[in-house]
């Protein structure tokens, strides 16, 4: 391109790319900020946020992207969740821990860094939703949505009954608390840029063919199925980091904590936000975990005007469970719908109706 | 370990199966009646299950009704809450994508059971059985107790009624034509969200039944008893194909034999038992995905 056109097209870039900068380093110090003010409690909801826009985004890349209903993704954030545990504890505390049958020997020396393990979690996970995706992506639609749920089932099962490698039902405990802001947001990052990159580039271009038309994109040549499994498997790959990310938060984990209730979760996340909108999963992320975390008020008492309101325990997830209907009545599209955030909003009209793909973040 | 079992043995276990298997079939029959019309996976069905426990647990030990009554009030509440479950989550979404359906209906069944806890509590309450159904008897070297074969007696009597339903009536004919086409047949002037509302309350009656029949059997109820249940239940309507209502009862019978037969074979294997019907449904799904007895049915383009 030549002539004025070429040249503030350019301007623009070079624009977006300051301004997305300058706002990465205002959102370092402010998260550097947190650090130093605020308490454990809200430290623990600030890092939950960005583990959650982790999990939110690699559902949305399968689900929101790529069109596969899966309800999978608690199984794969446990296979994660565990590898990372049992990579990190110290032999010492495996064999304090294995009570119940004697812990496989093979595990008990087994040990490495806290990154090592992140990437280790999340090459098995992926390993697994390979696994799973070659038989289960065969179906279609809700048939793939049982059977992942399926799979998810069948991997807390077995977790729950290998004791020698799981610690079973009794789960694991004192998992050294590797996760702080600056690794849970790092790992944000890194996610993001890949899948903005991901999003912005052909391979963008193949999944959103493959979830909008089928047929169409095996005409122009794409092997959907082939596609359809690595797009699973980079979404494994995303469940297993963040189930990683979430064990080193809680510090204990049993397979209770990965019912199907976590992947609702995960699912809300996904819809409130938009589906198939990156921005979307980091809105929904952040709306979700504050209000899962604000709900807590209807549970406790509390007394207006001298009227005692005892707290109603389960009321929380009762609002939650209600809010999701409500919104995929009345607003299926979600807060974002399938719009990216843009620097252009800032200095034109939004450009409303553009589809995934565009804006820095 | 090993396959040392008396013909006694295998005959206990075979009523067992048959008496799992039938609960499964009639909750399975909900599934499939939905499935087949609206290709809809109605998540909420397992917990109308449970709703139909809670209720006769409320109307025979809190209230203290006679059981005939308590389990006709409990029938009538949880196909009420059935109906209520399609007109508010289900019929404002059936223009909607189907996934969007499917997104509604997980938010009511987590709606459900979670304002299950909230109004019962989350306490798992025992149930009382009543003692007649429990006096033991023997035939031969197999010890049988009345409940046992009241369950699948009354599960098949339920069927042969649905079936006669479905195929003798003529609403039953305005089912099976709008699980055909569902356009056409509301230009044959069938007012269809009628018939869907009937599909609802049929499937949830059933459901109801298998419910309280359940919490005789295993007698305690808690807010999340219908999620395991359901999910099996699931599995035998794809198992048996889709749509089809004897399949659903045969897919809801293999399912019961498989599950007690394995672990009778195997006790080790107990603890993987909930892992079989998920295996069952991925195995099925793979050699024949249309199920025992289904039709082809086509993805709506």
């Amino acid at each position: 391109m030549s002539g004025p056109d070429g040249t503030s097209e350019k301007n623009i870039k070079t624009r977006d790319g300051i301004l997305t900068a300058v706002a990465a380093a205002l959102f370092a110090a402010a998260l550097w900020w947190a650090t130093k003010n605020l308490d454990g409690y809200k430290l623990r909801i600030i890092n939950l946020i960005a583990i959650n826009a982790i999990l939110g985004l690699s559902l949305n890349l399968i689900y929101g992207m790529t069109g596969m209903f899966s309800l999978g993704h608690a199984g794969f954030m446990a296979i994660g969740a565990y590898v990372s545990a049992l990579l990190i504890l110290t032999p010492e505390q495996k064999t304090m821990m294995w009570i119940l049958e004697p812990i496989a020997p093979w595990l008990l020396g087994l040990h490495t860094s806290f990154v090592v393990s992140l990437l280790a979690a999340g090459l098995i996970a992926a390993f697994f939703g390979w696994l799973v995706a070659l038989p289960v992506l065969r179906l279609g639609g809700d048939y793939l949505g049982i059977a992942t749920l399926g799979f998810s089932e069948i991997i807390r099962i077995f977790i729950t009954n290998l004791t020698p490698i799981t610690n079973g039902s009794l789960g694991l405990k004192g998992i050294p608390a590797h996760t702080d802001i600056w690794m849970s947001y790092g790992c944000l990052a890194v996610v993001l840029v890949c899948m903005v990159r991901l999003m912005k580039g052909n391979f963008g271009n193949v999944l959103r063919a493959v979830r909008d038309d089928e047929i169409a994109a095996q005409t122009m040549g794409i092997d959907t199925f082939r596609t359809r499994v690595l797009a699973f498997s980079l979404g494994c790959f995303g469940g297993g980091l963040g189930g990683a990310l979430m064990g080193n938060l809680i510090t204990t984990i049993d397979p209770k904590m990965f019912m199907i209730t976590q992947t609702y979760n995960l699912l809300m996340i996904v819809v409130v936000g938009g589906l198939g909108s990156i921005t979307g999963s980091i809105v929904g992320a952040v709306v979700v975990t504050t209000m899962l975390e604000w709900l807590r008020f209807v549970e406790n008492p509390v007394s207006i005007g001298g009227i005692d309101i005892p707290g109603i325990p389960g009321m929380r997830m009762v609002i939650f469970s209600l809010l999701l209907i409500i919104v995929i009545i009345f607003r299926r599209e979600g807060i974002m719908g399938m719009r990216e955030f843009s620097w252009n909003w800032f200095f034109h009209e939004r450009t409303p109706g553009k589809t995934v793909g565009g804006g820095p973040r | 370990m090993g396959i040392n079992l008396s013909f006694d043995m295998f005959m206990q276990h075979l009523i067992n199966a048959v008496g799992l298997g039938s609960l499964y079939g009639l909750i399975a029959i909900g599934y499939t009646m939905v499935y087949g019309i609206l290709r809809l996976i109605n998540f909420a069905h397992g917990d109308i299950f449970m709703l139909g426990a809670y209720f006769v647990f409320f109307a025979t030990v809190r209230y203290k009704l006679p059981w005939v009554l308590g389990v006709l009030t409990a029938v009538a509440g949880a196909t009420v809450c059935g109906l209520l479950v399609d007109r508010i989550a289900y019929r404002p979404l059936r223009n909607a994508p189907r996934i969007s359906a499917l997104i509604s209906a997980i938010g009511v069944s987590f709606f459900i059971e979670n304002l299950s806890v909230v109004v019962f509590s989350g306490m798992p309450r025992p149930v009382v059985q009543p003692p007649l159904l429990m006096k033991a008897f023997s035939i031969g070297g197999v010890r049988l107790v009345p409940l046992a074969i009241l369950v699948p007696a009354i599960s098949f009597a339920m069927v042969a009624g649905l079936l006669w339903l479905v195929y003798r009536t003529k609403p039953g004919l305005a089912m099976r034509s709008i699980s055909h086409d569902i356009e056409t047949t509301r230009l044959m002037g069938v007012s269809v969200d009628r018939i869907i509302a009937l599909t609802f309350a049929l499937g949830s009656a059933l459901a109801a039944v298998a419910g309280i029949m359940w919490a005789l059997r295993y007698p305690r109820v808690e807010p999340f008893m219908g999620i395991v249940p359901g999910f099996k239940a699931f599995i035998a309507a794809v198992f048996g194909g889709i749509g089809s209502i004897p399949g659903a009862m045969l897919g809801g019978l293999s399912l019961g034999f498989v599950e007690i037969m394995s672990i009778a074979f195997f006790p080790r294997l107990s603890g993987y038992r909930d892992a079989f019907a998920f295996i069952l449904l991925i195995l099925i799904l793979l050699v024949k995905p249309t199920g025992l007895m289904g039709e082809k049915l086509e993805d709506k383009i």
